[in-house]
């Protein structure tokens, strides 16, 4: 079963590929739009604008630290620079440089990490981006996307270049399901999107278990829970509004992310249900460790992050109210 | 609008000054019982001849004018000196420099970019002057303006991987806008740099990375203003003045001393500093 299969939702392009095709979009529209790349803009898909507009685009090199410092002082300058990489390697071997020059500083810069997540693969634990949000969540001012369909892809690339302030998005290698019409999906900064209805328990998932979690629900349904999914494609600031009516609605809570659980986004979402209206909730994300190299979808299962797992939980947490 | 640099060039005038900010820092450090004076007293003549020397150009009372020069504190250590040299320029009211190091003032114990006019960037965290600068300087570029950036490194600071990554592509993208100064006091945190971690042959390693290097003595005024205005006439590559100095310079004691880099002197060893400095 292919992700989406099961909820009815249509196959689409990689998500890499529409954040490519939405960067030109927004170079062409906005010309104080520059781009920076550490040598990988036929990975991260800016090749594009590389070929488009070559004097809006620097390869920086395999330098990530001088890559968001150079980004940083042309965003003083009045640019507005997407610095780009893969997701591990900029928060990881940047991360000083995100806190200083960005962070604390409160420049308006974006940062994309392509690639975040186990499903690159087979290319293993050191290419995986398993750390990044809690590392991103660790810098206060930044806001941080994770987008769960292609629609919501381009439509966050055109919302981040619009908010002021530092703005991470995090990409993913892999094709997700389409969730929303790719030319009528509602997108707004820090409010989630009610993606199916129900009141037996809720599913709150961010990137590709936004999908993962239809599919729960569409097995769910077969066994007379009706469970509420939620696409909550900005984690900072999070819709607090959206997770408290959950709580309260639904009494059960589930949350899905494709990154560890520790420092990731169901811990956030756990202390504003437990200080606002508490029910029992379960967590679904990568337990603490890091993974084998492999095929994508053996790896979610292994794992215990695929649509099958979100069932099990989602059962767990009805049968704890 | 008027260019608030003073404009003067003698000798004798940024001595003077130079005397004037090595009391402030050493007034200010002392009241706030921390900070970095040594770090701040070897850089004075650098900031003192970049600021009212007729190098920087720019204007206080906008500090935001488009074709300012920028200067970049990479050193963010030397705080104490750097908003000193920017409250003389006329950036903020001097009264503010006695908050040094306390809760809800702006001047912080080390400069964050938009807590006062004339902050560039942030600093604290070392190595990043130089990549900061190399934004600006291809900034300045796409936007077809004329200014120059300078960038105040620490030599210890070199240490960090990012300078050299910065070396790179500064050359590499032809930033002759581009300047760096290193205030080469040969010590670090924890002892002699030559002992901790060595850097020659240093002006080897810049010239090696495609820059064009100077070497001055970081304290002669004279000596400082010849190799800013060398460094203004070379072209397609980034030039760094690697200004040779003294870690505590103007205190004997402190001189002697490298412990005094992460320390301020105490009320009654600042007593005997003053009367060194002939502090007014």
């Amino acid at each position: 079963m292919s992700l989406g299969e099961r909820a009815g939702l249509k196959p689409a392009k990689r998500m890499r590929e529409v954040f490519g095709d939405a960067m030109l979009d927004l170079v062409e529209s906005n010309p104080k739009i520059v781009v920076l790349d550490g040598d990988l803009s036929n990975t991260t898909k800016t090749l594009a604008v590389r070929e488009a507009f070559p004097e809006r685009f620097y390869n920086i090199g395999l330098a990530e630290s001088n890559m968001v410092s150079i980004g940083a002082g042309l965003a003083d300058c009045g640019f507005l620079p997407f610095i780009t990489s893969m997701s591990s390697f900029l928060l990881c071997n940047a991360y000083d440089q995100l806190r200083l020059n960005i962070a604390i500083s409160s420049v308006n810069a974006k940062v994309v990490g392509s690639h975040g997540g186990i499903t690159l693969g087979k290319d293993g634990a050191t290419a995986m981006a398993i750390e990044d949000l809690a590392l991103v969540g660790g810098l206060p001012t930044f806001t941080i996307l994770v987008p769960g369909d292609p629609a919501s892809m381009h439509a966050a690339v055109k919302a981040m270049a619009e908010w002021d302030g530092p703005v991470y998005l995090r990409s993913s290698r892999v094709a997700m399901p389409h969730i929303y019409p790719m030319d009528a999906c509602p997108f707004e900064i820090g409010k989630a999107n009610l993606v199916r209805e129900g009141g037996d328990v809720t599913i709150i998932g961010c990137g590709m278990m936004v999908a993962a979690g239809l599919d729960a629900a569409a097995v769910l349904a077969e066994e007379g829970i009706e469970a509420r999914v939620l696409d909550m494609h900005t984690l900072r600031p999070m819709d607090v509004d959206a997770i408290v009516a959950a709580a309260q609605d639904t009494g059960a809570i589930v949350t899905a992310e494709e990154h560890l659980l520790h420092g990731g986004f169901g811990s956030n979402i756990a202390r504003i249900v437990a200080e606002n209206h508490p029910v029992p909730m379960r967590f679904i994300g990568l337990a603490d460790t890091y993974t084998d190299s492999g095929d994508p979808d053996l790896l979610l299962a292994k794992y215990g992050m695929s649509a099958d797992d979100i069932v099990v939980a989602a059962r767990e947490a009805v049968a704890a109210k | 609008m008027t260019i608030s640099t003073l404009q003067v060039n003698d000798r004798q005038r940024l001595n003077e000054l130079a005397n004037k900010f090595r009391c402030t820092v050493l007034d200010i450090t002392t009241h706030a019982g921390s900070g970095h004076p040594s770090s701040s007293f070897s850089s004075v003549e650098i900031l003192t001849v970049l600021y009212f020397g007729g190098v920087l150009r720019y204007r206080a009372d906008e500090p935001d004018w488009p074709n300012r020069d920028r200067f970049i504190l990479s050193k963010g250590h030397a705080a104490p000196l750097f908003y000193t040299v920017l409250a003389e320029a006329g950036y903020f009211d001097k009264q503010l420099l006695g908050t040094l190091r306390t809760i809800g003032s702006p001047v912080e114990g080390h400069p964050v970019q938009g807590k006062l006019p004339g902050i560039e960037n942030t600093s604290g965290s070392l190595g990043k002057g130089i990549s900061v600068g190399i934004g600006h300087a291809l900034g300045a570029r796409m936007n077809d303006l004329g200014y120059r950036v300078y960038v105040l490194l620490g030599d210890g600071e070199c240490e960090e991987g990012q300078i050299w990554e910065g070396a790179m592509a500064a050359a590499h993208f032809k930033n002759d806008n581009l300047v760096a100064i290193v205030d080469y006091n040969k010590y670090q945190e924890t002892g002699p740099i030559s002992r901790e971690m060595a850097l020659e042959p240093f002006a080897d390693k810049w010239r090696s990375f495609g820059w064009y290097a100077i070497e001055a003595d970081g304290h002669d005024v004279d000596e400082l203003s010849q190799a800013f205005r060398d460094a203004g006439n070379v072209k397609g590559k980034p030039s760094v003045i690697i200004a040779h100095t003294v870690k505590g310079k103007g205190v004997s004691f402190v001189e002697a001393d490298f412990t005094y880099h992460g320390r301020a002197l105490t009320e009654d060893e600042a007593v005997g500093a003053r009367e060194e400095l002939e502090c007014r």
